[in-house]
């Protein structure tokens, strides 16, 4: 099965317990977690990235269901913030599509959002982790 | 006539509001143009920079004592521990410890999201911290556990200390191998897919000053957007200049250990990294101005990335077997149009560490001195120059 992306969406009971880790052990999956996010009210979001048996990654869906979690797919965009960007270059080379380029003479790295495919190579790479993914 | 001055004749023309100071990138077409000796005449000081992963960084803090007292033994900082095998409630906190917790490389490659550079982070943006300590108790220091939260206000001290920073050179790193690997120098792909590379070239503090005529213990300079101090050699430091074979010449191997007060310094210019596969680190801005006393001095102020060369290492296999043998050398105005040609293949390139931001460092530091505020500092010591430190020795495995 290719990586699957979805949005998981929990309420205060749910933060505190360790789903990812039994999304691993139980389900043998592949998890990448791509972002997360626990608000002062312990509501989470998190965008996961799945792999793994397609029989075990719908029962990993459903015990995440058990436990009262939202799971969307993933629709998204990418965005660069750029009050973190440093304007540093490791992005250049894992993009495969030309969206992260630099701009001589200056050497300012440009984000043209128009080219990204989503791939989420910055993401990952980047080491201020100035590229976030969007909704 | 030779040009010579003296950094009291400079800081003099600092406090008359006279001097004039350039970047080492406007310096460039000034030494063209007019020729180093006039430059040499007309110029007092040139303002280098970079801001750059720099592993061998951390920083010492002394937390004020507790009640009762405790002579803290393990000391975690946002769940981060820092070395505390000092006195009772001082610790070292390393730019790239990560949390015990941390899965690491479990899943490769790893994300290493927070660490030692971030907490450094956190603190100079004046982020509350949690602070952790244990202890086993003593009569002198009874108490054995503490969980609070500080801020770097809080603190008596709080201090950057950093063994090894601003290396002269670096290498461009490429990945022979037929697998995608992760390192210190970001994402290589297989068979030479790009090369990363890592100084700021004209504009980097060690590579305008490489026999350190002017650059010694007790130099003044710019450091995480705060006024720090060069306090010794870095470790490795071992300064070389080599002629290559095809021309030219490798400025390469000097380093700095530097200091300065983390209270007075900007989360922008000290910033916590995660390279994937690799670790999490801190970003450091550092800027030096180098005095401009002589003509020779202005001389290797003003070369420009046309003049200075770069090792090319295969990090797939020679570096990790601990064999850097260079496959070529490049300029930085190859490695910077894009693309360098390397055993007949044009390769792609990348830089990892900020020239924009390097560019802002030296004119940060040049409006500092043009505004009467930062004084040249005439070094106490000078540090080993060219040829003046024997070669670096690797670890000899022996019987214990
Ligand atoms: S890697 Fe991150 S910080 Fe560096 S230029 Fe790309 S987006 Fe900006
Ligand atoms: S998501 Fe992929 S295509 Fe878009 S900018 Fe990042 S690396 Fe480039």
């Amino acid at each position: 099965m290719s990586p699957k992306r979805v949005v998981l969406r929990f309420m205060a009971e749910t933060a505190d317990k360790p789903i990812i880790y039994q999304l691993i052990r139980n389900y043998d999956l592949v998890v990448n977690i791509l972002k997360a996010h626990i608000n002062p009210h312990k509501e989470g979001m998190m965008v996961l990235e799945i792999q793994g048996e397609p029989e075990q990654y719908a029962r990993g869906l459903e015990y995440l269901r058990s436990l009262g979690v939202t799971i969307q797919p993933l629709s998204q965009d990418v965005h660069r913030n750029e009050t973190i960007c440093s304007h540093c270059g490791a992005c250049i080379s894992v993009c495969p599509s030309g969206a992260l380029y630099l701009e001589r003479p200056d050497m300012t790295v440009n984000f043209d959002e128009d080219k990204c495919v989503v791939c989420l190579m910055c993401v990952r790479a980047c080491p201020y982790k100035a590229m976030e993914v969007r909704f | 006539m030779a040009v010579e001055k003296s950094l009291a004749e400079i800081n003099a023309r600092i406090k008359s509001g006279k001097v004039v100071v350039l970047t080492a990138e406007e310096v460039i077409p000034l030494v063209r143009e007019k020729g180093v000796r006039q430059a040499a005449a007309e110029v007092d000081v040139v303002t280098t920079g970079t801001f750059g992963t720099m592993c061998s960084s951390g920083a010492y803090f002394n937390f004020g004592h507790t009640k009762p007292r405790m002579k803290m033994s393990k000391v975690w900082l946002n769940n981060v521990q820092a070395y505390a095998g000092l006195a009772a409630v001082d610790a070292f906190l390393g730019a790239t410890e990560v949390p015990d917790n941390d899965p690491l490389n479990s899943i490769h490659p790893g994300e290493f999201r927070y660490g030692g550079g971030h907490v450094i982070h956190d603190l100079v943006a004046r982020k509350p911290v949690s602070l952790r300590a244990i202890a086993y108790g003593t009569d002198c220091y009874p108490r054995r556990e503490i969980n609070t939260v500080i801020t770097i206000d809080d603190l008596n001290q709080a201090v950057l200390f950093n063994p090894r920073n601003a290396y002269q050179n670096y290498n461009v790193a490429v990945n022979l191998s037929d697998r995608t690997i992760y390192t210190y120098m970001g994402v290589l792909k297989p068979h030479m897919g790009n090369a990363n590379y890592s100084t700021s070239g004209q504009l980097s503090p060690l590579l305008k000053d490489p026999y350190f005529r002017t650059i010694g213990i007790g130099t003044r300079i710019f450091l995480g957007g705060g006024t720090g101090y060069v306090v010794w050699q870095g470790t490795q430091h071992c300064p070389g200049l080599t002629p290559l074979p095809e021309g030219g010449q490798l400025v390469s191997g000097g380093t700095l250990a530097v200091i300065g007060d983390l209270k007075q310094m900007r989360p922008e210019w000290l910033v916590g990294v995660s390279f994937l596969g690799y670790g999490a680190s801190l970003t450091v801005g550092l800027g030096i101005p180098i005095p401009i006393l002589n003509e020779e001095i202005m001389y290797w102020a003003s070369r420009s990335d046309e003049e200075i060369y770069a090792p090319v290492v295969d990090y797939g296999l020679d570096y990790p077997a601990g064999n850097p043998q260079p496959l070529g050398y490049v300029t930085y105005a190859q490695l910077k149009s894009g693309t360098i040609n390397l055993q007949g293949r044009e390769v792609p390139t990348a830089p990892l560490s900020s020239y924009p931001r390097a560019r802002q460092i030296a004119a940060i530091l040049k409006d500092w001195i043009r505004a009467g505020g930062f004084l040249l500092s005439e070094p106490v010591a000078l540090l080993p120059s060219i040829n003046e430190v024997t070669p670096l020795k690797s670890l000899q495995e022996k019987e214990a």
